[in-house]
């Protein structure tokens, strides 16, 4: 029912529901309006009371501060008349007054300066214009015409120093102050106006000074007659104003405006902008007492209109103001990275252009030095050869480091043998290890060892075991004290991680054949990465504990003095680290001082698949020839590990070996292979150490191995050996009379090279591997350019010459060009030539820019052949024309090289033609078979980064510091870089 | 002897049955070159106003040739004279000619009894030595 009754209700009133729709909306819109009325008036009351406190608390700050600037001036009125009038001489002058008001100038915030002017009459003018040396000027500068009396500034605070003699009464709003102030005895203020130095809108107050102690109640005619001058100073109203309400915080949400209300109809602004757009209907006014009862001032606050709107404002500035600080952060970037490159390319340039005469210079001195010279110029002239030298080497390293943090060091990944690199490094340096006479010697030694770096951690828990409980038991430690499990028997800087683990490595892996750390590589097949890690072992100084922490850091040595005693820049170890990190490793070392270092640094490397391998294998075999599989031999050497590594080297020829401590004991083995059949090792060869030999029964040798030839067997007598790490003349011709006629090895010791010594002494019939190692003259290359045409082009006719001899040699067809201008008639294409050798420096156009235009012509023809050959099978099209070109430049330097390879050349040769250079260059275009050594292959730090670092290793470390070998300065040569530059 | 680097005998090595001559060859091209280049310097030189740039590329010239052809002592003044030349000094670029041109006779000269001893060699039916 009540369903029937609401629904009758509805539809009787169907018509009345739009109106009441609306009627509704108006309420609503009605109360809503009321509500907001009320609120918004609340809002405002309470707007106001805010706006009330802020504005009064700023009207009573300026009024404070300027009662306080009020007073003191006040106070120099006082001054001025008890010193300069009641004391007779006046004890004022000019600079007293200046000084004074200076010093005091804080007390006067507001006052810009104050100056004081006597009161001169006419009758005075003249007298007074005499005795301070002054005319009486007007304001606008002229000699002030005549008047009653004259009120011309004498004494004054030094920024005001404008005004002097300056005449205060021809100023209209000054004189009308003056008269005021004598009148009424207080401080007067001048109506705002234009200040004259500055032109801020300000007044100026005036002081009257009376030269005599006037009744408290005088009259303004006594005022007047004691009236002896006037102080006074400009208030800057507007700055200081600015200033004061700076200080306060929300100043953005008010406006402040002083009025001088003087004449109330017509309000005189004293600060703000007049015309502001202000909130009107929002205003306080606030009564500024500013001690003129004359005067009145008035402050007026108004709120800003819409607040909200004001803080839009605020924040739109704000977002301006961050991205115009951002975009000025932005250029500011730019501009650092740009002094950055301009600082390398700097580094580059000068260091280029030092080094240009300095070529030069050691030109000229190495002819000087081909003339005859007395002994002492000859002396001067190598020092001075000496010292260019290293400063070239100092040039060049600090241009490594500014090429690595230029970033411009890039690695190539190339394949390499390890143990070639290894050899490598040692035979760089064994000219220098051998004068100092330091292998592994009881006066120290360095030793280089490599090792896959996850297998030293695994193998390190298990090895301390050894070392701890084995160390002892095995007597490697020969006589009890200071001697150590290390080459040279003293101690190393990290005996943790010593030769005592190579060795290991050596029983733990086989390398008793072949086996080498490239089959570890190939047969760990996991990963695709291995990471090694080098240690550099020495013994010597070591590095002060001081200055560990600082090793890496660029131009840092120990201590100056090392830089004098051991030479070096200090720069070496912080490339290093920088491309042991480019190389994704890490470097580190322990040092103890008098003991020695060890550096270990790790590094990534990508390993090889599988058939180049084969590859690298091939290649290795005919390095080491395989002719002495089978040899015995047997090493004589006290000291075992040094004997291991002879063993080692040895061991990789496919020598059996055996060692025996004395040559006593080798001459019984070998006499024992002679006789008893069961122990068959009759040794072939017999290697004695040096140290081995003068220690010992050097007449018994000879002797005991005489003693072999009565036993009348048929073998051949084993060939005598002497191993040396340096050895004097004396002492090889008594080597010679002791036995060793056969021959003497030098250390370091090298696979290859003992190889060839053997090879001599055993005169193996192997003659075809003697001739392998070099590939010799022109037979091995010919060939591999036969039926090519190449195209050389030079300015240069000797140059041309040579190098169409050179490339005929390899059995190319050669056409010349004598300028790049004659090079482009004939590559216009459809042309013949399979490659082109092209010089840089050419008069009119210069190889890079004739290599761009052939390069321009050749994508040009490529374009109109893919348009020609779209609708044909794309990719039976592929092959581009590209002509190889070659760039010959006698300029090494990498920029060079960048830029060849920039303007579009393919490679580089430098000049003059070296066979070998140019072979390998060519190669990379005519694949015949390409140098094992030097094939591309996947990512991963090469071969020569590893070479750089074990010379600067050693450099640095080991031949620098191992040995507290007196020096001679001479004999310290630093080794060029390889490779880097 | 210190006149030639190892240059020259990789000329040497250029040099077989199909070209038998090849180092006279290079060698007397290189003295017309030369005489060109050092006369032409000289001139440049005498002038009331040296323009160094000219110099330079000519002393460019030569050095490029005489590294070509394994001339050391020629190629070393030659890099001393260049720096002259960018330091635009008269007087050391004077010096560095006087040099040149005395490196050159006495290579010229040299080169020219080597030569003629070589032939006089293969004319008697000898052979000559590589090295």
């Amino acid at each position: 029912m009540g369903t029937k009754i609401g629904y009758t209700f509805i539809q009787s009133n169907r018509a009345w529901l739009p109106k009441a729709l609306v009627l509704w909306i108006m309420g609503m819109a009605f109360i809503s309006m009321s509500i907001y009325r009320g609120m918004d008036e609340e809002n405002k009351i309470r707007r106001k009371e805010v706006l009330g406190s802020m504005c009064d608390q700023r009207a009573r700050m300026l009024q404070d501060q300027f009662n306080v600037t009020v007073n003191h001036v006040h106070a120099l009125t006082i001054l001025v008349s008890t010193f300069h009038y009641f004391k007779n001489p006046s004890a004022l002058d000019q600079d007293t007054f200046a000084e004074y008001t200076t010093r005091t100038a804080f007390e006067r915030p507001l006052l810009s300066g104050v100056a004081y002017a006597p009161r001169v009459v006419d009758a005075q003018r003249e007298q007074f214009e005499r005795q301070h040396g002054m005319t009486i000027t007007t304001m606008k500068s002229e000699p002030s015409p005549i008047r009653d009396e004259y009120a011309p500034v004498m004494f004054y605070q030094e920024p005001m120093s404008h005004v002097k003699s300056l005449d205060m009464m021809s100023g209209e709003e000054d004189r009308e102050n003056i008269l005021r102030a004598r009148a009424t005895g207080k401080a007067v203020l001048t109506r705002p106006f234009r200040l004259l130095g500055s032109h801020h809108l300000g007044v100026v107050l005036t002081f009257p000074v009376y030269k005599s102690k006037l009744p408290p109640r005088s009259t303004v005619e006594e005022r007047i007659k004691a009236t002896a001058g006037y102080i006074g100073g400009p208030f800057d109203v507007e700055s200081l104003v600015e200033n004061l309400l700076g200080q306060l915080a929300g100043n953005q949400a008010i406006l402040v405006n002083v009025y001088d209300m003087t004449n109330a109809s017509d309000p005189l602004i004293m600060y703000g902008d007049q015309n502001q757009d202000g909130d009107m209907s929002l205003l306080h006014e606030s009564e500024l007492d500013f001690g003129d009862s004359f005067r009145k001032h008035k402050m007026i606050c108004r709120q800003v209109r819409l607040v909200s709107g004001y803080i839009l404002y605020g924040a739109a500035i704000h977002i301006v103001k961050v991205e115009d600080d951002f975009h000025k952060m932005q250029e500011l970037k730019v501009r650092a990275e740009a002094a950055d490159v301009a600082k390398s390319q700097f580094l580059a340039t000068v260091s280029h252009e030092i080094r240009t005469p300095m070529n030069g210079i050691l030109g000229m001195l190495a002819l000087l030095l081909d003339t005859d010279l007395s002994s002492t110029q000859r002396d001067y002239a190598q020092t001075a050869q000496i010292c260019g030298k290293a400063l070239i080497a100092l040039i060049n390293e600090v241009l490594d480091r500014a090429k690595i943090e230029a970033r411009k060091l890039e690695l190539e990944a190339v394949l390499f043998n390890l143990r070639a690199i290894l050899d490598d490094v040692l035979s760089l340096f064994s000219e220098k290890s051998r004068n100092k006479g330091i292998e592994f010697t009881e006066r120290g030694h360095i030793f280089v060892k490599v090792h896959l770096a996850e297998r030293t951690m695994v193998k390190t828990d298990a090895k301390d075991e050894t070392l701890l409980n084995g160390g002892t038991e095995e007597g490697v430690c020969r006589s009890g004290t200071g001697q150590f499990n290390t080459l040279s028997g003293l101690e190393a800087a990290d005996g943790r991680n010593s030769w005592d683990k190579f060795k290991h490595l050596i029983d733990a892996e086989g390398f008793q054949s072949n086996a080498s750390i490239i089959n570890m590589m190939a047969s760990n097949g996991g990963s695709e990465d291995v990471t090694l890690m080098v240690c550099v072992e020495d013994t010597g100084i070591g590095i002060p504990l001081s200055a560990q922490e600082r090793v890496f850091m660029p131009f840092m040595q120990a201590d100056s003095s090392t830089s004098r005693h051991y030479g070096g820049t200090g720069i070496g170890l912080s490339i290093s680290k920088c491309l042991v990190e480019l190389m994704r490793g890490q470097i580190s070392f322990v040092s103890r001082p008098q003991v020695g270092s060890t550096f270990s640094f790790t590094a990534v490397f990508g390993k090889c698949k599988e058939y180049v391998f084969e590859d690298i294998k091939q290649s290795k075999s005919e390095d080491l020839p395989p002719g002495f599989k089978g040899l015995k031999a047997v090493v004589v050497d006290e000291k075992p590990v040094r004997a291991a590594v002879t063993q080692y080297h040895l061991n990789r020829l496919g020598i059996m070996v055996k060692m025996s401590s004395s040559i006593k004991d080798a001459s019984s083995t070998a006499k024992n292979g002679l006789t008893s059949s069961e122990d068959k090792f009759q040794p072939d060869i017999i290697l004695v150490e040096k140290d081995c030999w003068i220690s010992g029964e050097d007449s018994g040798f000879n002797a005991q191995l005489l003693d072999w030839k009565p036993n009348g067997h048929v073998f051949k007598l084993p060939k005598l050996i002497l191993l040396a790490t340096n050895i004097s003349k004396d002492e090889c011709d008594k080597a010679k009379a002791g036995g060793f006629a056969d021959t003497v090895i030098m250390k370091p010791l090298r696979a290859s090279m003992i190889a060839a010594c053997l090879q001599q002494v055993l005169s193996t019939e192997n003659k075809r591997q003697a001739g392998r190692g070099v590939p010799n003259g022109s037979s091995f290359h010919q060939g591999l350019l036969r039926g090519k045409k190449i195209l050389v082009v030079d300015d240069n006719g000797v140059n041309r010459m040579v190098a169409a001899g050179a490339l005929k040699k390899f059995g190319a067809t050669v056409e010349c060009a004598a300028s790049a201008k004659a090079a482009l008639d004939k590559l216009q294409s459809p042309h013949c030539f399979d490659a082109c050798f092209m010089d840089i420096q050419m008069p009119e156009m210069d190889g890079f820019e004739a290599t761009r235009r052939i390069r321009q012509m050749e994508s040009k023809a490529n374009e109109q052949m893919m348009n020609g050959g779209s609708s044909v099978d794309g990719t039976a099209k592929r092959d581009e024309l590209h002509l190889p070109i070659l760039a010959m430049t006698a300029d090494v330097i990498h920029a060079t090289f960048d830029e060849c390879l920039k303007c579009g050349m393919d490679g580089y040769v430098s000049k003059p033609f070296e066979e070998e250079n140019l072979y390998r260059e060519l190669a990379k275009f005519f694949k015949s078979k390409p140098l094992s050594a030097f094939i591309k292959m996947r990512q991963g730090p090469g071969a020569f980064e590893l070479v750089i670092l074990g010379l600067k290793l050693i450099e640095r470390f080991s031949w620098n510091q191992s040995l507290s070998l007196p020096q001679e300065p001479h004999s310290w040569v630093r080794v060029p870089l390889l490779g880097l530059d | 002897m210190g006149y030639v680097d190892d240059q020259f005998s990789q000329l040497h090595k250029l040099q077989d049955e199909s070209s038998p001559d090849f180092v006279v060859e290079v060698a007397s091209l290189f003295f017309d070159d030369a005489e060109k280049l050092i006369n032409s310097m000289a001139r440049a030189l005498e002038q009331p106003c040296v323009d160094f740039k000219q110099v330079d590329s000519h002393v460019h010239q030569l050095k490029g040739s005489s590294s070509s052809i394994g001339a050391l002592r020629v190629k070393n003044v030659c890099i001393a004279f260049r720096s002259f030349c960018d330091a635009q000094n008269r007087e050391g670029c004077m010096r560095c000619l006087q040099q040149v041109s005395h490196e050159y006779t006495m290579l010229k000269s040299k080169l020219q009894t080597l030569f003629r001893m070589e032939q006089q060699i293969l004319a008697a039916g000898g052979s000559v030595p590589l090295e």
